[in-house]
This record gives C-alpha cells, sequence and structure tokens, in this order.
C-alpha cells in the first residue's frame, strides 16, 4: 500500500533567507497513522505542514499527499485534509456555529444559506453530533468567537476541521495555550475520531508526553531529519527502555545542536 | 449548486454579516456623506455654484454615490490583510475553491456592503432636500455596481502588494484620498493644469464617477459642462482597468502568499 503521505529530498529557502529551513527531508506516512513531526523552535515544522497543506511552495523535491502532488494538485489535496493552526483561524466577529457554516459551504458539503434556520437538516444534524461528542452545547454555537475560551476555540476548529471528514488531519501545535484539562479532552477527542474513521493525523507538539502514542516520530532540526522511528525505537536507541520521549528528545537535540 | 459559486456566496455573506454587526462602520458611514455634501457641498454651492451653471449639491451628491460604492469595495478588500493578520485567511486559503473563488466572493460582498452603506448617502440627500431626479437615480444605481467591482479590483491589486495591516493603514488613504480631488467627486476637473489632468486620467475612480455622472445627466441641458467621458467610453475602460487589476492583483497575491 503507498503511503498517504510522502516527501522526498524536500527543500524550502525563504527569500532573502542564507539557509534553507528545510533540507533535503525525506520521510512517509501510512494511511491511518499517528505520526509526529519534532523539533525545537525555528527547527521547520511550520514550514514542513504549510508546504504539505498547500500553502507554501517548496523550493524542490516531491511532495504528495493522497497520491496527489502538493504542487499541481493543490485544490484536490485541500479537499482530502484538515488542518488546525498553531494560532486560531476564527472569525472572532462571527458565531461559532457562523464559522462551521462558512467552512462547510467552502468546501461545496451544503448550499450557503445567509441564516442557521434556513440550512438544511442533514447540516444541522452533523453539526449537532460533532459538537455534542466535544462537548459544545447549543448555547456555545451561538456565541462569538470573541467571548469564547481558548479551550473552547480549540475544540471549535476541530469540529470545523472534521466537517468535510477529512482523510489526514494536520495538527499545528493544536493544544499550545491550552489547561490540562482541555488539552486532555481534546486528545480523548482525537483518540476517538481516529478509532473511528481511521483518519491519519500528522501532529506537531512542543508537549513531548503528547507525542509517545504516535506510531511513528521525526525529529528535526536545524531543517534536517535526525532521528525517526517509533517512539519506543527513539527511547530505545538514545536513552534506554525506561525513559521518556522527552528525555531522548533533550539528547538528540543537543547531540544535533 | 456550483462548489465554487456556494463559495463566492459564503464568502460574500460573511461580509454582509459583519457589517450588520459592525455599529461603528454603519455610523462612520453617516459620518463621510455628512461632511462632503452636508459641509463641503453646501458651502460650494452656496459661494461658487452661480458661476458654473449646474447645481454643485446635486453634482456633489451623484459624486459621493459613487466614490462611496468604488472606496467601499476598495477598502473592503484590503481587510483581507486583516483576515491574515488574525490568521483567519487561512481558512480560506487552504478551502479547495480557487484563489479567483476568493477574491470573487470578496468582491461581491464588498459591493453589496457599498450598497447597504450608500444607503446613508440616499437617506441624506432626502433630509437635505437636494433636487434629485429620484428615478433617475434609482435606475442608474444598478449601473453603481461596476462602479464597485472596479473598486474591488483596484483593492486587490493594492492589497496583494501590502504586507500587513500598518501598512495598509499607511499605504491606503494614501492611494484613496487624492483621488477624491483628481476624480472630482466635489470639484470639476474639466479643467485641470496637464500634471494634474494626466493624474485625474490615471486615477480609476475618475471613470466609476464620471460614468454614474454621465448615466444620470444624460440628456439633460448640463450634461456637456458636468461630464468627461461618454458612459460608453467610460465602461469600456472601467472594464479593461477591471480585468487589469483582478488578473493582476490575484497573480501577485497568489505568488507573495506562496513565495514566501
Amino acid at each position: 500500500m503507498s503511503p498517504i503521505i510522502s516527501v522526498k529530498n524536500l527543500k524550502k529557502r525563504y527569500r532573502n533567507s542564507p539557509a534553507p529551513s528545510v533540507d533535503d527531508i525525506s520521510f512517509s506516512v501510512k494511511k491511518g497513522e499517528f505520526f509526529s513531526l519534532l523539533g525545537p523552535n525555528g527547527a521547520g515544522k511550520t514550514t514542513t505542514i504549510s508546504i504539505l497543506t498547500t500553502t507554501l511552495s517548496k523550493t524542490s523535491g516531491d511532495c504528495f499527499v493522497a497520491d496527489l502532488d502538493v504542487t499541481t494538485q493543490s485544490a484536490s489535496v485541500r479537499a482530502k485534509i484538515g488542518i488546525i493552526f498553531q494560532n486560531p483561524s476564527l472569525d472572532k466577529n462571527l458565531t461559532a456555529e457562523e464559522n462551521i457554516r462558512f467552512h462547510a459551504c467552502l468546501y461545496g458539503l451544503f448550499p450557503y444559506r445567509p441564516l442557521y434556520t434556513q440550512m438544511s437538516n442533514d447540516y444541522k444534524n452533523q453539526v449537532k453530533s460533532l459538537t455534542e461528542v466535544i462537548g459544545l452545547t447549543a448555547t456555545d454555537l451561538n456565541k462569538q468567537v470573541k467571548d469564547m475560551s481558548g479551550g473552547m476555540k480549540r475544540k471549535l476548529e476541530i469540529v470545523r476541521s472534521l466537517m468535510h471528514k477529512p482523510e489526514i488531519l494536520f495538527l499545528d501545535e493544536p493544544t499550545s495555550g491550552l489547561d490540562p484539562l482541555s488539552r486532555k479532552n481534546l486528545w480523548d477527542y482525537l483518540t476517538h475520531i481516529r478509532k473511528n474513521n481511521g483518519t491519519t493525523i500528522f501532529l506537531t507538539t512542543h508537549y513531548l508526553e503528547e507525542a509517545e502514542g504516535c506510531d511513528n516520530v521525526c525529529i528535526i532540526n536545524h531543517g534536517k531529519i535526525v532521528a525517526y522511528g517509533s517512539p519506543s525505537a527513539i527511547k530505545k536507541q538514545y536513552t534506554g527502555h525506561h525513559t521518556t520521549l522527552e528525555q531522548a528528545y533533550l539528547k538528540i537535540i543537543q547531540e544535533t545542536n | 449548486m456550483n462548489h465554487e459559486l456556494n463559495a463566492i456566496l459564503a464568502i460574500a455573506g460573511r461580509d454582509v454579516t459583519k457589517l450588520l454587526r459592525d455599529r461603528t462602520r454603519i455610523i462612520f458611514s453617516f459620518m463621510f456623506p455628512l461632511i462632503f455634501i452636508g459641509i463641503l457641498g453646501q458651502s460650494l454651492q452656496a459661494n461658487v455654484a452661480s458661476s458654473l451653471g449646474f447645481n454643485l449639491l446635486l453634482f456633489t451628491f451623484i459624486g459621493v454615490t459613487a466614490q462611496t460604492l468604488f472606496q467601499s469595495s476598495a477598502s473592503g478588500i484590503i481587510s483581507l490583510v486583516t483576515d491574515r493578520d488574525s490568521d483567519f485567511a487561512q481558512e480560506m486559503f487552504v478551502a479547495p475553491i480557487s484563489r479567483y473563488t476568493i477574491i470573487t466572493g470578496k468582491i461581491l460582498g464588498e459591493s453589496t456592503v457599498s450598497f447597504i452603506l450608500v444607503l446613508s448617502i440616499l437617506i441624506l440627500g432626502l433630509i437635505m432636500g437636494i433636487p434629485i431626479d429620484w428615478t433617475r437615480l434609482i435606475l442608474i444605481l444598478p449601473a453603481g455596481f461596476l462602479a464597485c467591482l472596479l473598486g474591488g479590483a483596484f483593492g486587490v491589486l493594492i492589497m496583494s502588494n501590502l504586507s500587513g495591516v500598518q501598512s495598509a493603514n499607511q499605504v491606503f488613504p494614501f492611494v484613496i484620498f487624492p483621488q477624491f480631488f483628481l476624480a472630482g467627486v466635489f470639484n470639476p476637473i474639466t479643467h485641470l493644469p496637464p500634471l494634474l489632468f494626466v493624474l485625474s486620467r490615471i486615477a480609476p475612480m475618475t471613470y466609476a464617477v464620471d460614468f454614474l455622472r454621465g448615466l444620470y445627466y444624460f440628456g439633460r441641458p448640463e450634461y456637456s459642462l458636468i461630464v468627461l467621458h461618454s458612459p460608453l467610453v467610460n465602461l469600456t475602460i472601467m472594464s479593461i482597468l477591471f480585468l487589469l487589476y483582478l488578473t493582476a492583483g490575484t497573480y501577485l497575491l497568489n505568488r507573495n502568499e506562496k513565495n514566501r
């Protein structure tokens, strides 16, 4: 079976930058895999995610998502993926439901109507079932985003990103700024959708314990891959079986700095 | 419904929803016409209109209507810079729709917003008792949509080269305010010194203002004193500029977004 994400010799150098941010990296992700790209600030994680999600052009190399070229088939790639950005990408002046409706209409899931009451029953049922699972109430849906807490905004982004049932969910530091309970709830939900829908998850995070449950981890530093494998294999290779991924990660980063 | 058309309607609908929640913008939409028509127009009418041979208040009223349609659409498009700064633009840029769909949706939305804002000018004209031929005015308002389209496309071209909200706040007044005078929104521009003549003909707002005036004054005795070009000439120039601005602006926007 061909991988759902395939990256070969990817290189990205920003304009006016002397060194590449991503320097000749290659990796692949299997369908249904929980994959994590780790690394310190500025290592090239967000650059890689931006290229894979078609919002940034690459300098060289090949990137395929769901067997589609991210450069030449970008619109088709975008239909297959869901993204939760590092910074919330919600319209603060719209209500939670209006943000979801906007997304659903951009993805062509339902015909656009100016009012919620005019939307189809299928839309209302899908919003209801998604929000119930994640713990948002009908009252929350009618709140303007600017009046919502950080945790609630993240939940809303997840509901929104799952409306079009993406095959791959890109999560760029999804829990930054969340309290421990909100983080736990978020991961419970992501585990649930991964099990139920077989969604591939591509994660970047600074909370290393979140990556412990991954199938595979790729650690990058200064734009290059410095370690790749399952968390247990990486721990075994660098710090031993009874250590944490964080300990192994710190050792790898120190050695490669 | 076609996917791209559905997305255009969603993007346009968002702009209208946001306007209806933005009390400050609605209140300020009354302020500019009040200054331009109520103060400037009235004072010019009282002091210089007798030598012109036409009603300067009505001249200003039609000019401000065209200017509002053009400017509101242009400034609305600049809000994409705000969306980019607040990270909301990412939501649109990762959706499976073309960049032209995003831009078309924004232009349609901001054009609708402009028409809502123009209502305040019409109300002001009614309150001030300006001698408006309401039948003519209502008939030319659909043509005002073309002024919105031109303003929107102009906004796309400007916005595609802006890096953030701060530069937008600096650049936008610089490219819009001189056009008030160069386009003859409240001052006749049939006779201008050579340099101002050239600048006036470069300013896209000139054609939007002259187009609406041409349609409003068509067949009236003061037509030749007021209108610079026939509506057909204005329409042709506006169409060319629209396509030029839209194509170049969308290309630059796409390139600047992806080729960082």
